[in-house]
């Protein structure tokens, strides 16, 4: 099969990271995972990281940080392209040894999971240029590690007085320069954020974004709960990609208990999936028309948006598709017609769509706003590990459901789209693009389920594993750990937002001030997804 | 730009009739645990909203996050009712609470989003939309809270978002009041009662996960001032 797994590459991996550090590195083998684990000391992890980056051309996925016993586990995944499988750098550091080599001077990507290690975990990343005031803002004790397992989340933390004379640091000096802050509350109903524009006049030089206003702890409050509940919060730290995340989650837990899904749910998982990628997507095309006050535009998008949540609703009974997964297959069971007739509702609404997309390609007014706006060029959207819409936009052509198939998705035929400019324009393209792909799967897989049983009888098992998803903003990593007793001992959630916020100062340089919220629409990341 | 004039003549009024009819479009009120006769275990709930009444269940809506467990699955289940409108008063024995004849006609609302998921956002979005067009019925989203009479709180309050919301309230001339939207808001739902999201504000007056339609039919009875 095209896509499959090629049971060689890993292999070949674990034999050259041998050969290369022999008796520094220590190498296993995940065959049944596909993933090559390399065990580093501190004195060749950069090596390892830089190796797997810049020579394989691998993507950094997450760092995964467990405090264990006897000491820290740190955990530096990697993915590489089709068929590649994963890679696996893992660190053991002990307990009170707090300092960790940096590699993101040579992965950027580990940039904001190293300074969210450094503020949940105390631990240091030496060689990290910029530290401190990232997940944690100035009202929180310093001492005080919410990650750790010393720290109780279940009780009112307590906090520090609030400094009336803090500022956000500038960067910019010059004569004349100020800073215009945005947020966290502002615009009518924005997510709450903050952003200092930096500026000298009508120019935006350097936009510095502040985040993690919504920091609700979903991987502490998850920790010592049952599978049943950390679903729950799986499915709802982010309600507008809520069936991405719970699926997986669930995928994780299933990978842990080595369940394999029967074929129907998997066949309604991808439905499902696509339909809150083309909903996510119309809504994303709503906000773009909206930004640019194209006001008819932005009812004609709304309209499709409204009729997308009600066809949701109707088929599924939620209009933001809660409650559905379940480890193991979905909660409830749909009718052979209901589906057909969903497929049908979808083909009618991207007909819709389509001819919304043809009448915004020819509104020159429309497109003066967008293009050249907010460009991000491939280099900086490697460099930085974006994804989703926005690194396919600037011609990177990686999509977790092609490049690490899960989930029933070998099976899928479907177009991956690409563009190269990587300004506002070519983001639009993009989302018209994949939600017509998005229609041409639920169209092929709902009018032709197959029928079996819709979930399997779950026994959870004790273990670890990641479960991922190409969500509608970009690939999600979940790394799930269970222990004994059943509990989740451990979930780290690496969102798209996360990621491609990381890269959103690129886009947010050298602008006027009015297409800030260009900008901001074209890249249509969520908070609630990125601060979890 | 005529094609576009002509393509919204064209689309012509789809907003709905509200208040005239009922609302009954898919989803608008995913509906309520309520069972005259069951005998399952209410503890079996997630965030412990079934509520039991000697052989009824109901549910405390300001716990429920519309998992649907009670609803599916292989052991006892729960009848649900369909079209339930999710708005009520913190204080049950308040039937209504008006802010006064001097908002009858018109009503400024400031959204403050103090840690939602996203999808009570995505549903407050759609009051401006032409399915919903609430301006039609006098409530007006506004950027400043200056200009607010109502605060519209989504999500469980987070550590961070305090201050802010604070500072928002401070700056509403009086009178004022406060709406909690979401079970998240209301109870901490999912979310809650850990140290990060705070737990609501006990003045803060409910409604649950609700549809714009469900928030919007009664509003006016709801409000409560902190």
């Amino acid at each position: 099969m095209e896509h499959s797994i090629d049971d060689t590459s890993f292999r070949s991996l674990a034999d050259e990271a041998a050969k290369r550090w022999p008796g520094q590195v220590q190498v296993n083998i995940d065959a049944p995972r596909s993933i090559c684990l390399l065990g580093c000391d501190g004195g060749c992890l950069e090596d390892v990281c830089c190796w797997a980056f810049s020579a394989l051309g691998y993507r950094f996925a997450t760092l995964v940080v467990e405090e264990e016993s006897e000491g820290w586990l740190l955990r530096y995944i990697f993915y590489g392209k089709s068929g590649s499988g994963q890679l696996h750098i893992l660190l053991r550091s002990p307990k009170e040894e707090c300092s960790i080599p940096s590699i993101s001077g040579l992965v950027h990507a580990a940039d904001w999971h190293e300074r969210e290690a450094e503020d949940l975990f105390g631990l240091i990343f030496t060689g990290h240029p910029k530290l401190g005031d990232f997940v944690l803002h100035e009202e929180w004790p310093g001492d005080v590690k919410p990650m750790r397992s010393d720290f109780n989340a279940r009780i009112p933390n307590e906090r520090r007085e609030l400094d009336p004379e803090w500022q956000p640091q500038s960067i910019v000096q010059a004569d004349g320069a100020f800073m215009m802050p945005i947020g966290p509350v502002y615009s009518d109903m924005a997510e709450s954020a903050y952003f200092a524009l930096e500026t000298v006049g009508e120019d935006v030089i350097r936009t510095i974004p502040r985040f993690f206003y919504k920091y609700r702890g979903v991987e502490k409050i998850s920790e010592g709960l049952p599978v049943e509940q950390v679903i729950l919060l799986s499915e709802r730290f982010s309600g507008t990609s809520a069936f991405a995340h719970s699926l997986a989650f669930c995928q994780a837990v299933e990978s842990i208990a080595g369940v394999d899904t029967p074929p129907r749910a998997k066949a309604l998982r991808i439905t499902l999936a696509e339909l809150e990628r083309l909903r996510h997507h119309v809504a994303a095309i709503t906000g773009i028309c909206g930004s640019t006050a194209l006001l008819v535009a932005t009812s004609q998008a709304g309209i499709l948006e409204e009729e997308a949540l009600r066809m949701t609703g109707s088929f599924t009974g939620h209009r933001y598709l809660f409650g559905l997964n379940t480890p193991g297959g979905l909660s409830r069971d749909f009718d052979n017609l209901a589906c057909g007739k969903l497929a049908d509702d979808v083909t009618a609404l991207t007909e819709r769509l389509c001819e919304l997309n043809n009448m915004l390609r020819y509104s020159s007014s429309f497109l003066d706003r967008i293009e050249e706006v907010g460009a991000i060029q491939r280099e900086q959207a490697i460099t930085y590990g974006l994804v989703g819409p926005i690194a396919r936009a600037s011609g990177l052509d990686w999509d977790l459901r092609r490049t690490l198939p899960y989930g029933g998705y070998e099976e899928v035929a479907f177009e991956v789209p690409t563009e190269i400019e990587g300004d506002g324009y070519a983001r639009l393209r993009i989302l018209f693009r994949e939600a017509e792909q998005s229609s041409a799967i639920i169209g092929k897989i709902a009018r032709a389920l197959p029928d079996s049983e819709i979930a399997k009888p779950f026994q959870y098992a004790a273990g670890k594993a990641l479960g991922w998803v190409e969500a509608p903003r970009g690939a999600a990593f979940h790394w799930v750990r269970i222990a004994e007793d059943g509990v989740v001992s451990r979930y780290r959630l690496t969102t798209p937002s996360f990621t491609n916020w990381h890269g959103f100062h690129l886009a947010a340089e050298n602008f006027a001030f009015q297409d800030f919220p260009i900008i901001m629409a074209t890249f249509g990341l969520s908070n609630a997804e990125s601060d979890r | 730009m005529s094609k576009w004039v002509l393509k919204g003549l064209r689309t012509g009024i789809v907003t709905t009739c509200y208040p005239d009819r009922d609302e009954t479009a898919p989803g608008v009120s995913p509906g309520r645990p309520f069972d005259k006769e069951s005998s399952i275990e209410i503890d079996r709930c997630p965030t412990k909203a079934l509520v039991r009444y000697g052989r009824s269940i109901s549910v405390d809506y300001r716990r429920c996050v519309h998992c649907f467990r009670c609803a599916r699955g292989e052991q006892g289940l729960v009848q649900w009712q369909d079209g339930y409108e999710w708005a009520a008063h913190t204080d049950p024995s308040r039937e209504s609470f008006s802010l006064g004849d001097v908002f009858r006609t018109s009503l400024h609302i400031r959204v403050i989003d103090a840690g939602a998921c996203g999808a009570c956002l995505s549903e407050i979005e759609q009051f401006n939309k032409p399915y919903y067009n609430i301006h039609r019925l006098g409530f007006f989203v506004t950027p400043t809270p200056r200009e607010a009479d109502v605060l519209l709180v989504a999500g469980p309050l987070t550590d961070h978002m305090r201050m802010p919301l604070m500072k928002a309230y401070e700056a509403m001339p009086t009178p004022k009041a406060v709406i909690a939207v979401g079970a998240c808001a209301l109870s901490g739902g999912v979310f809650g009662p850990s140290s990060y999201p705070v737990e609501a504000h006990p003045t803060v007056s409910p409604s649950t996960w609700p549809s714009p339609d469900a928030r919007r039919r009664r509003w006016p009875s709801f409000m409560v001032c902190w």
